[in-house]
């Protein structure tokens, strides 16, 4: 299995009463098109929250909605307890500080090789070259791509590039991650790789996630299994059953900007919802 | 939307990114190195084609000209003629066209497909703002190198004015040299100089601009790159007019 170095620094101490992301009653509309109808929903700390949807139902408004890069007609918008919903650019930038995003593709800067891409956030900073190098390889070495570190993004392949933007929004340890359709375009043995990671920072950094996507597989993979380490460090993934029953990852279902399902996996399985039955079995 | 609200709301976000850019030159981190970068791919690259253009407009406005000037028999006001309209208009306005066509092309397109590959969303969601990180290094070095350009153009223009009354004319070198220095005034210079600086606020600002609303792909890209270069280049004609007309009143309406 995966043999990979996980993550060793702390993260910021946070109440875990605090929902790390709370939504209430946002709208948002392009002049006459409504995006999102009045939307109610939490991430508690360490969850996984995965968004299903059709294309252009409003799933990567949400994401973008969190990180301030669109603002919401009306509602409230809460990122660790705090309302964003009015913030200003620089409240924002603090704010953003605690959420890495990963893009739908990647979205390296094309300009930047592979490790400042990864160095950018902590170049823009000013923290000093060392500090950047030796967090830079930790994080290429946490996505597996150690090798990659000189290389330009137009030398990658479609996977590696999404695991470098992994890596860059992964970098100074933030508490939530924000992932808009990883997985969307690869193969299926790379889209699990991006599911792994996924789950090695739900199960084994304690980070909340949101996880944008409409493909059956990363339902199945993040809902059912969950990442142990052994005595040597070496990660091994293994499905939920009799031992264990995942608690932390949830399901919710957008349609048309209203949220239609909010619950476990099991639960979705059993919705009797002719949409969400047809998402689900494709018929 | 019609067309007058519309150019009201393109006008109100053009300047919100003057205000932000200029807001971004007082705060740190300020991006040196990607300005020198900038003036060295805007500036230095522009160079050969800016000097071209300049040497073969001086040339064809002595070629233009002498004949009509012979007749009158004013052939000794040649460097004089060349001089006054290369350095107050066609240096200045020429050089910002085609650094337009040149530069404000390719920063509409940069920033675009930016846009359409969600680089700048990434750049913002990693704590930076591009208006700081994109935009002020491009207008500056712009602001910074259109005058310098427009020198070079100026004076590539008065060389080649000078090799056509020479040999296709037969005009004394000295006589065109004597009637260029008798023609110049200070006044013209700053004028030619002033100019170019404002030229390049606006070809910088409506080209980062028109990247930045870059929208619907990659199509998008090819619009808002056509619609920089083409609106870049109207505005700086129509500015000239009136920057022509205010230097005018601050400088006399020197006539020769």
């Amino acid at each position: 299995m995966l043999e990979t170095e996980t993550m060793t620094q702390p993260r910021t101490s946070i109440s875990p009463v605090v929902p790390a992301i709370e939504f209430r009653d946002v709208e948002l509309a392009f002049d006459d098109r409504v995006i999102l109808d009045g939307i109610n929903f939490t991430v508690r700390r360490g969850e996984t929250k995965i968004v299903l949807g059709g294309s252009g139902s409003g799933k990567s408004t949400i994401i973008k909605l969190i990180l301030g890069l669109l603002r919401a007609d009306a509602g409230t918008i809460l990122v660790d307890g705090e309302d964003i919903t009015n913030a200003d650019e620089q409240e924002l930038t603090e704010m953003r500080k605690k959420i890495g995003m990963v893009f739908q593709e990647g979205a390296l800067f094309d300009s930047l090789s592979v490790y400042d891409n990864v160095a950018y956030r902590l170049a823009e900073e000013g923290i000093d070259d060392d500090e950047i190098e030796h967090e830079v390889i930790r994080m290429l070495r946490f996505v597996d791509l150690e090798d990659a570190i000189d290389k330009m993004p137009i030398e990658l392949s479609g996977g590696m590039r999404r695991r470098v933007g992994i890596a860059r929004a992964l970098v100074g340890s933030p508490s939530m991650v924000l992932f808009d359709e990883p997985t969307a375009g690869l193969d299926p043995p790379t889209a699990r790789t991006i599911c792994e990671l996924a789950i090695k920072l739900r199960d084994l950094e304690g980070v909340s996630s949101i996880f944008v996507t409409h493909e059956m597989n990363n339902l199945r993979y993040l809902s059912s299994e969950y990442a142990i380490v052994d005595g040597e460090g070496r990660v091994f993934f293994e499905e939920e059953g009799d031992k264990l029953c995942l608690i932390n990852t949830k399901v919710m279902m957008i349609k048309q900007g209203d949220i239609i399902f909010d619950g476990t996996d099991e639960e979705l399985k059993l919705s009797n919802d002719p949409y969400i039955h047809r998402f689900i079995t494709g018929r | 939307m019609n067309s007058l609200s519309r150019f009201l709301v393109e006008l109100q976000d053009i300047s919100f990114l003057f205000w932000r850019m200029l807001r971004g030159l007082r705060k740190q981190p300020r991006y040196f190195d990607e300005m020198i970068r900038q003036m060295d791919s805007i500036g230095v690259g522009s160079l050969a084609i800016v000097s071209l253009t300049g040497f073969f407009t001086g040339s064809v406005l002595i070629l233009q000209a002498y004949p009509t000037l012979e007749y009158y028999g004013a052939q000794s006001s040649a460097g004089q003629s060349v001089a006054i309209t290369l350095i107050r208009e066609l240096g200045p306005v020429l050089c910002a066209l085609m650094v337009a066509g040149r530069v404000g092309s390719a920063i509409s397109a940069e920033l675009g497909s930016m846009v359409v590959s969600q680089q700048i969303d990434a750049m913002r969601a990693l704590g930076t703002s591009p208006a700081r990180k994109l935009v002020t290094p491009r207008v500056i070095a712009l602001v910074v190198t259109l005058p310098l350009l427009t020198v070079a153009a100026d004076v590539f223009g008065l060389i080649g004015g000078g090799i056509i009354a020479r040999y296709l004319y037969a005009l004394d070198a000295n006589t065109y040299i004597t009637s260029l220095r008798a023609g110049i005034t200070i006044q013209d210079i700053i004028g030619g100089i002033i100019k170019p600086i404002v030229f390049g606020f606006i070809i910088g600002l409506i080209s980062c601009h028109k990247g930045l609303t870059t929208q619907g792909g990659t199509v998008g890209v090819g619009k808002s790159t056509t619609d920089a270069v083409v609106l870049s280049s109207i505005t700086v004609i129509i500015a000239d007019f009136f920057l022509s007309k205010v230097l005018q009143g601050f400088f006399g309406n020197t006539l020769f």
